[in-house]
């Protein structure tokens, strides 16, 4: 290959804009190869390792296949997502992950947008405490789940001990039934409020300040300014965050396992912890993959609402 | 045309800083609105500072009743058993912590290499159905991992993946490899296309454009990229556990988790062993800082 001393690179724009570039036949259709070159790996490893899983997941779910049992596996067609559909048993664990998701993402955005809100306004060290209360979000869900698992333990418990000291009587906090599933809320929205803090107060700073000075010579409320400005700004990107949020929850599994193992019954017990009991400790391998599928049908309906708010925000 | 999302609000420039003339309810409520975030600051970071001192603490004052916040011996012993074996030699967490290094690195690797190139095309060329190439690349990244995870196992059963090393950082890099695309993207959109055409009338292929061009300008990206694609291999906990059993491949996630198995739990070591992990982990999101929204909302979210 030729390699001409390239005599105008430090000034390029200014060469393609003097002479556009004509692209013959021959480029576009190297182009075209180098795109393909370019993107079929990365696709192949997507569709080797996410795509046929998930078909080979889809024809299971068709089956009673079991992994331990081996043996072949039978067509029973739509025997397992009926089954599935029509059980009590994940009827409840899909109220109790319906109760999680709302619950946890709820008290995110009011922590979120009130924490936002609050920094946004402050004129000092606004840096310095963003940076503080991102921490909890890069942990990694063991560490979290262990953590929080050391300070709610009903004994020896730092949370206890403080209700203690106040005065305030002892909770078993992890292996009662009503407040297992309250303090699994509870840690997912101190891992995940800095998520739904970081992308408001992006909204938030990028508001322009000139609508304010506006409303503040209309003298418009406090709230009539919060209402019809701040609010419309931020909606658009704080409604992405939380749908995002939302799909996490739903798909949650690492956190359960840590904190609660499900337990105490099936109190804590979310769709992907169940999954996960069927598959590994029922080993009813066609049973798990018709519910997985099921579960996946409702992340797709969900990550079709993301991406289609993503487009929106994107295109205003 | 730029999938990524731009500046929501992209009239008017970013203020960074309010006026300090700007006071709207007095000196009282700022007083209330301090005190109130402090409030909160304190219970979002006490979990982590309380960690820190356990892992630091005596075993007598971990489990001592009420908790001792102030007064309590330090000794560094539980760090010391991080690394350790009792019986000399290397411990197995910190077995685990090499192949966290090494799985976590390995697939980022991958990643990059795979997604980087993949990013560029999508940026600079005409693609069919590019939206939907884009979009259904990110919503794989969207599958709950426990429902992949069991056609995985029984395809990692054929091919005699379980409890390799190879099988983790496969799994990973897929995992990744949406992420790195779409942070990717916004980046490559960022460098006009122009200095490639430009390079191009000079007499370079569209190869070398890329490579001795525009891949340069992309570096600080790349490297951002591959510091989330670590954190996010690094902190990944499901597919670890599923896929893998022996002590000598486990990545330190399930083998921290490991430790809260038997009846008695020595918080004090899984304190340590968290605090040892997670150090790395806020350092590189530190490093990261300016791209964190980017980087959490998976390149979808662009500021």
């Amino acid at each position: 290959m030729s390699d001409p001393v390239p005599l105008t690179t430090d000034h390029p724009v200014r060469v393609a804009s003097a002479t556009p570039p004509a692209p013959g036949r021959s480029r576009r259709l190297s182009d075209r190869w180098l795109a393909v070159a370019f993107i079929s790996p990365a696709l192949l490893l997507l569709l080797a390792m996410s795509v046929f899983p998930l078909l080979w997941a889809l024809y299971l779910s068709f089956t009673d296949y079991s992994a331990t049992r081996g043996g072949p596996a039978h067509f029973i067609w739509f025997g397992n997502y009926t089954a599935i559909l029509a059980s009590a048993q994940v009827h409840l664990r899909a109220l109790t992950t319906l109760i999680y998701v709302v619950g946890a993402v709820s008290l995110q955005i009011v922590l979120g947008f009130t924490i936002a809100y609050l920094i946004s306004r402050r004129t000092h060290g606004r840096g310095l405490l963003t940076t503080l209360f991102l921490v909890p979000m890069m942990l990694s869900p063991v560490v979290v789940g262990l953590f929080w698992r050391f300070m709610l333990d009903a004994q020896f418990g730092v949370i206890n001990s403080m209700f203690g000291s106040l005065g305030l009587g002892q909770v078993e906090w992890l292996t009662r039934q009503r407040t297992a599933l309250f303090s699994l809320i509870v840690v997912d929205t101190w891992q995940w409020t800095p998520f739904i803090m970081l992308i408001a107060l992006a909204g938030l700073t990028a508001v322009p300040k000139y609508l304010y000075e506006a409303a503040a010579i209309d003298r418009a409320s406090e709230w009539f300014r919060f209402r019809t400005i701040t609010l419309p700004l931020v909606w658009p990107l704080l409604l992405i965050a939380v749908l995002f949020r939302a799909i996490e929850a739903f798909r949650l599994f690492d956190l359960v396992y840590i904190l609660t193992s499900g337990g105490p019954g099936v109190s804590t017990e979310t769709l992907s912890f169940h999954v996960y009991k069927v598959a590994f400790l029922g080993f009813n391998t066609g049973t798990a993959s018709a519910y997985g599928i099921l579960m996946v049908l409702v992340v797709i309906v969900l990550t079709q609402l993301y991406l289609r708010y993503l487009n929106k925000l994107k295109e205003d | 045309m730029a999938v990524s999302v731009d500046e929501a609000a992209s009239t008017g420039p970013v203020r960074d800083h309010t006026p300090p003339a700007r006071r709207l309810g007095g000196r009282g409520r700022s007083v209330l609105e301090v005190a109130l975030l402090t409030v909160l600051a304190v219970v979002m970071l006490f979990p982590v500072l309380w960690m820190i001192e356990t892992s630091i603490k005596e075993n007598r004052d971990v489990y001592a009743i009420p908790a001792k916040f102030f007064d309590f011996k330090v000794t560094l012993d539980h760090f010391k058993d991080v690394f350790a074996a009792s019986g000399g030699g290397r411990s197995t967490l910190s077995v685990s912590f090499l192949n966290s290094v090494v799985v976590a690195g390995v697939s980022t690797v991958l990643a990059t290499v795979l997604g980087v190139p993949a990013a560029w095309a999508y940026s600079r060329f005409s693609v069919k159905a590019k939206k939907d190439q884009l979009f259904f690349i990110l919503s794989t990244r969207f599958m709950p991992p426990v429902v992949v995870v069991i056609p995985i196992f029984l395809m990692y059963r054929q091919a005699g993946l379980i409890d390799t090393k190879l099988g983790l950082i496969l799994i990973y890099a897929a995992f990744n490899v949406p992420f790195t695309i779409w942070m990717m993207k916004g980046f490559v959109d960022e460098v006009p296309a122009e200095y490639e055409d430009a390079a191009m009338l000079d007499g370079y292929t569209r190869l070398q454009a890329f490579w001795r061009f525009t891949l340069p300008l992309l570096l600080p990206g790349i490297a951002a990229t591959a510091v989330f694609a670590l954190i996010f291999s690094w902190n990944e906990f499901v597919f670890a556990i599923f896929l893998t059993s022996s002590d000598n491949v486990r990545t330190a996630p399930p083998a921290i988790a490991g430790l809260i198995g038997g009846t008695t739990v020595d918080w004090g070591l899984v304190a340590a062993a968290s605090v040892v992990f997670a150090l790395p982990v806020l350092v590189f999101a530190y490093l990261v800082r300016k791209h964190l929204i980017a980087g959490v909302t998976l390149g979808a979210v662009r500021r």
